[in-house]
């Protein structure tokens, strides 16, 4: 455990939605945690200064749905590079996803994905474990052990379970230690086949679609067992605007579910899947304008309080393929925070709520002790430039995956500094 | 620009040295023309000597040598050659004589149906710029033109020669 | 407007032959001309014209099919060009090579132009993006997505049986929509050309999602969708669509939507009927409307050749010069 060091971070617009705070001011971290904002303490003597202005200051992100392919992936990407990827982008910290090989099914897989993140010593990671004994949907996994052994939640990734009686039988046990199930809304037999969205694009490309049913029956179905036991789930990555809505309506029937959307669903649609660029291959797919329209309506009035990379990482192998053949996923840790800022320039969400998103948001829905700088907060700290726009490229992705179809866009947050616990995991001018 | 060449003139000429080959010969022989200008040509040749086998039309766009570079021309007909090409002799007419390739083409396609016993050529206006070891037997018009002019043939009524610069 | 597209080279030539979209109506109504030109070349007895010599043609088939890879092959010797003729399993390549290891291989010989076709959509449109500058693909089937020298040798054949005004003609298309690369390619092509009407007839599960997109309009009764119809399209059944609970079985779509002399009588009196074929008789066509005055589809196949023998040949030529005389 390395010392923590005595910093100040000055002149920063520190923007922190949870306090309600958005001003210029100081900040002054000690042992791994906030100590005064504002004022200097008496005595307090810095270490280390950070000349912060002109620059935003704000909590850390926290991304709730990357894929770090390790283990059983490392030709993807690896622990080590993704955190590296996300502290040189502000996020400190990762929720990871069950479906890597072996899965995350017993206290073992998780104790080896928590050590190397912390070999690494970058950004913190967190596992979601299996919901079902290797994901296949018909046994329960051992869920107290491996809660025991640090994960926040449980989830059977976008593998289906092979009932309601299963699924109804997964929540109740997840319940019983107060679990979050993470879900992927999917019926399984009405998207099987699809590749891209049921739409005059799918038909006009001659590609088995996905309709919008197989995420409302899902959907649907999953808040009817809710009701019927209890269990609280979040819905992962929603990109209907029918299902959204269901979601909203049970949220406010106060049954407990909750839902987010990744970054892609919030711009692109499957009218941008022209001449099959594989780099929009995506699962769960890019919808139809009507339900991006939906999502971001959804965001702005809060029925989604949190907003995620959806990061998937591949080599370039798995994106150079006819288009069905391809593996979906687009690489989104680079993009997280800029393109969430992009939401405020299109009008969508103020500043505040915006970083709300990526911060105060999910931290609640995951009961975790991050995403504020209130004073005695936990210094995970994100410093950036917002007047320095840079180009998305190959040479500017931090990730090793660097499939993405935003290659090209301008992305106007630039980030400086990225701490977690009151270290400085990244420094622009050293990390470059 | 149209120049007055006098082209009844030079068909009559022609019908004339095609005479001179015999009787015997010109009934034995066939006529091709290659399409557009040499088929109008030929026609009016046919008439003049009154051959007795049909008139043959051959379009060589299948067999230019420059194909990959000026590309397909969409309205190619068929050739039609309403006689058997083995051991014939054939009078193979054409509108203008300049560089050889279609008359070079015309034989390499004539030689795909079959084996003649000799091939004559019959221009109506024969110009320098030849590429190719080949020359006219029967010649209507000898003309001299610089590079840069190039000559063309009007029909298929009221035959005229136009002469344009190339740019 | 003339752009370089994936398909169509800078001054306006063909490069690709991939999909009707993406194509200009000056283009397939050149092809439709090209064709004509070889058409006769196929009625004479020499069959033969060496345009494409010296050069080599790859018929790269992921997925058999002997009659299609017969037509191109046919068609690329007619033009005295050398074909090879690769069949890949799909499954061996996913033991083994990958699509573009394949290509790559294939390119290392200096081969000149891949005749392609997969099951997957987009296959096509993939090797172009990965072919050397000088390789011209085309596309005998991808997917459900397309399936362009047949859309263009439908459009050959109704032109010499209705003339060149696609404006006065109602063309429907009957069948298997969803999944038929032949309809997407048809119904593009058949817009392109300024069609009068294009119609669809099928049941609900044999339609795609929004398919009224693709400029047609839908029916899902044969009476209706034929009504003085000037050329009705069948399309073929295949029998997975029986299994896959798209469909109760023969007996029904043939009762409904199978085109028999009876129902034929309600489109115009000089009605074409046609169908890419292979046909099922007794599902999609009885045999007395296939065997029958209406049907021209042996001459559909015929055409095929000449259609083929053009677009290759279109695709093939590489840089304007000068014209030698």
């Amino acid at each position: 455990m390395s010392e923590s060091i005595r910093l100040a971070i000055e002149d920063g617009r520190l923007i922190d939605p949870a306090n309600n705070r958005d001003e210029i001011t100081n900040l002054y971290i000690a042992d791994g945690k906030v100590l005064a904002i504002g004022k200097k303490p008496d005595g307090f003597r810095a270490d280390q200064t950070i000349n912060a202005t002109g620059l935003t200051v704000i909590p850390g992100l926290i991304d709730t749905l990357v894929h770090l392919r390790e283990p059983g992936h490392e030709h993807k990407a690896t622990i080590d590079s993704e955190c590296r990827c996300a502290a040189a982008n502000g996020i400190t910290t990762l929720i990871c996803r069950p479906d890597t090989s072996p899965v995350v099914d017993t206290p073992a897989v998780v104790e080896l994905i928590r050590h190397q993140a912390q070999l690494t010593a970058k950004s913190r990671v967190f596992s979601v474990g299996a919901l079902t004994r290797g994901l296949k949907g018909e046994q329960l996994s051992e869920m107290a052990a491996l809660q025991e052994a640090g994960c926040i939640g449980v989830s059977n990734a976008q593998q289906p379970l092979a009932s309601s009686l299963v699924t109804r039988r997964a929540l109740e046990y997840a319940s019983t230690f107060g679990l979050t199930v993470f879900v992927y809304p999917d019926d399984h037999a009405l998207s099987e086949k699809g590749c891209l969205h049921e739409g005059p694009v799918a038909t006009r490309l001659g590609l088995p679609g996905i309709p919008e049913a197989s995420e409302t029956v899902a959907v649907a179905r999953d808040i009817a067992l809710v009701e019927q036991t209890g269990a609280h789930v979040h819905f992962c990555n929603i990109t209907t605007r029918r299902a959204l809505r269901m979601v909203g309506r049970a949220m406010f029937d106060n049954i407990s579910v909750s839902a987010d959307c990744s970054i892609p669903h919030l711009f692109l649609t499957d009218v941008d899947t022209r001449n099959f660029d594989s780099n929009y291959h995506l699962i769960p797919p890019l919808r139809s304008q009507s339900d991006r329209d939906g999502l971001r309506t959804g965001l702005a009035e809060g029925a989604i309080s949190l907003i995620c990379s959806g990061h998937q990482p591949h080599e370039p192998d798995a994106k150079l393929a006819p288009f069905p053949a391809t593996e979906p996923g687009i690489s989104g840790l680079d993009t997280l925070l800029p393109l969430t800022l992009r939401l405020v320039d299109d009008g969508l969400l103020s500043l505040s709520q915006a970083i709300s998103r990526l911060t105060e948001g999910p931290a609640k829905m995951l009961n975790l002790p991050y995403g504020q700088l209130g004073e005695g907060a936990i210094a995970d700290i994100c410093i950036f430039n917002p007047k320095k726009p840079w180009i998305l490229s190959h040479n500017t992705m931090q990730s090793r995956g660097k499939n993405t179809p935003f290659m090209g866009w301008e992305m106007n947050a630039h980030v400086r500094y990225t701490l977690r616990d009151g270290q400085i995991i990244f420094n622009a001018e050293n990390d470059l | 620009m149209n120049q007055a060449y006098d082209i009844p003139l030079a068909l009559n000429k022609m019908a004339g040295q095609l005479a001179e080959l015999g009787e015997d010969y010109l009934k034995n022989s066939a006529m091709v023309g290659i399409h557009t200008g040499g088929v109008w040509i030929a026609q009016q040749l046919h008439a003049m000597t009154k051959l007795e086998k049909p008139l043959g039309e051959l379009d060589i766009s299948f067999y230019r040598d420059d194909f990959t570079r000026i590309g397909m021309n969409p309205q190619v007909k068929p050739s039609q050659l309403p006689f058997s090409v083995d051991d014939q002799h054939i009078i193979l007419v054409d509108d203008v004589l300049q560089t050889g390739r279609t008359i070079r083409a015309a034989m390499n396609e004539l030689f795909d149906y079959g084996r003649p016993a000799s091939i004559l050529l019959a221009v109506l206006v024969e110009r320098s710029g030849r590429e190719l070891p080949i020359d006219a037997d029967i010649v209507g018009l000898n003309l001299t033109l610089a590079d840069d002019e190039h000559i063309k043939l009007n029909g298929p009524d009221n035959l005229s020669l136009e002469i344009n610069r190339t740019a | 407007m003339r752009k370089a597209s994936l398909q169509i080279r800078k001054d306006g030539r063909l490069r690709h032959f991939l999909s009707i979209e993406g194509l200009n109506a000056a283009l397939l109504q050149e092809i439709l001309d090209t064709a004509e030109s070889f058409a006769g070349v196929s009625a004479q007895s020499i069959k033969k014209v060496p345009l494409l010599r010296g050069k080599t043609i790859v018929n790269l088939f992921f997925e058999p099919s002997t009659r299609t890879r017969t037509t191109f092959e046919l068609a690329a010797k007619r033009l005295s060009a050398d074909v090879l003729n690769i069949n890949i399993n799909a499954s061996s390549t996913s033991k083994g090579e990958t699509l573009l290891d394949t290509l790559r291989n294939l390119e290392a010989m200096h081969v000149d132009m891949f005749v392609t076709r997969h099951s997957l959509s987009g296959t096509s449109h993939f090797i172009a993006h990965h072919v050397e500058p000088h390789v011209s693909v085309i596309n005998a089937g991808d997917g459900w997505h397309s399936h362009p020298t047949q859309a263009m040798l439908d459009m050959f054949t109704i032109r010499r049986e209705k003339g060149a005004d696609f404006g006065r003609l109602t063309v429907t298309i009957v069948g298997d929509i969803s999944h038929s690369r032949v309809a997407r390619s048809q119904i593009n092509a058949l817009n392109l050309l300024n069609t009068g009407e294009v119609r669809v007839v099928a049941p609900r599960t044999l339609l795609p999602a929004g398919i009224e997109s693709l400029g047609v309009h839908v029916h899902h009764n044969l009476r209706d969708g034929i009504k003085d119809a000037d050329v009705i399209i069948l399309l073929r059944l295949q029998n997975e669509r029986m299994l896959g609970a798209t469909l109760p079985g023969k007996h029904e779509y043939y009762r409904l939507f199978g085109l028999t002399n009876d129902n034929l009588s309600i489109a115009k009196p000089d009605v074409t009927v046609m169908h890419p074929g292979p046909i099922n008789r007794g599902v999609e066509i009885d045999s007395q409307v296939a065997d029958g005055p209406h049907s021209v589809i042996l001459q559909q196949v015929t055409n095929g050749i000449a259609v083929r023998m053009a677009v290759m040949s279109m695709a093939m030529q590489h840089n304007t010069g000068e014209e030698d005389v």
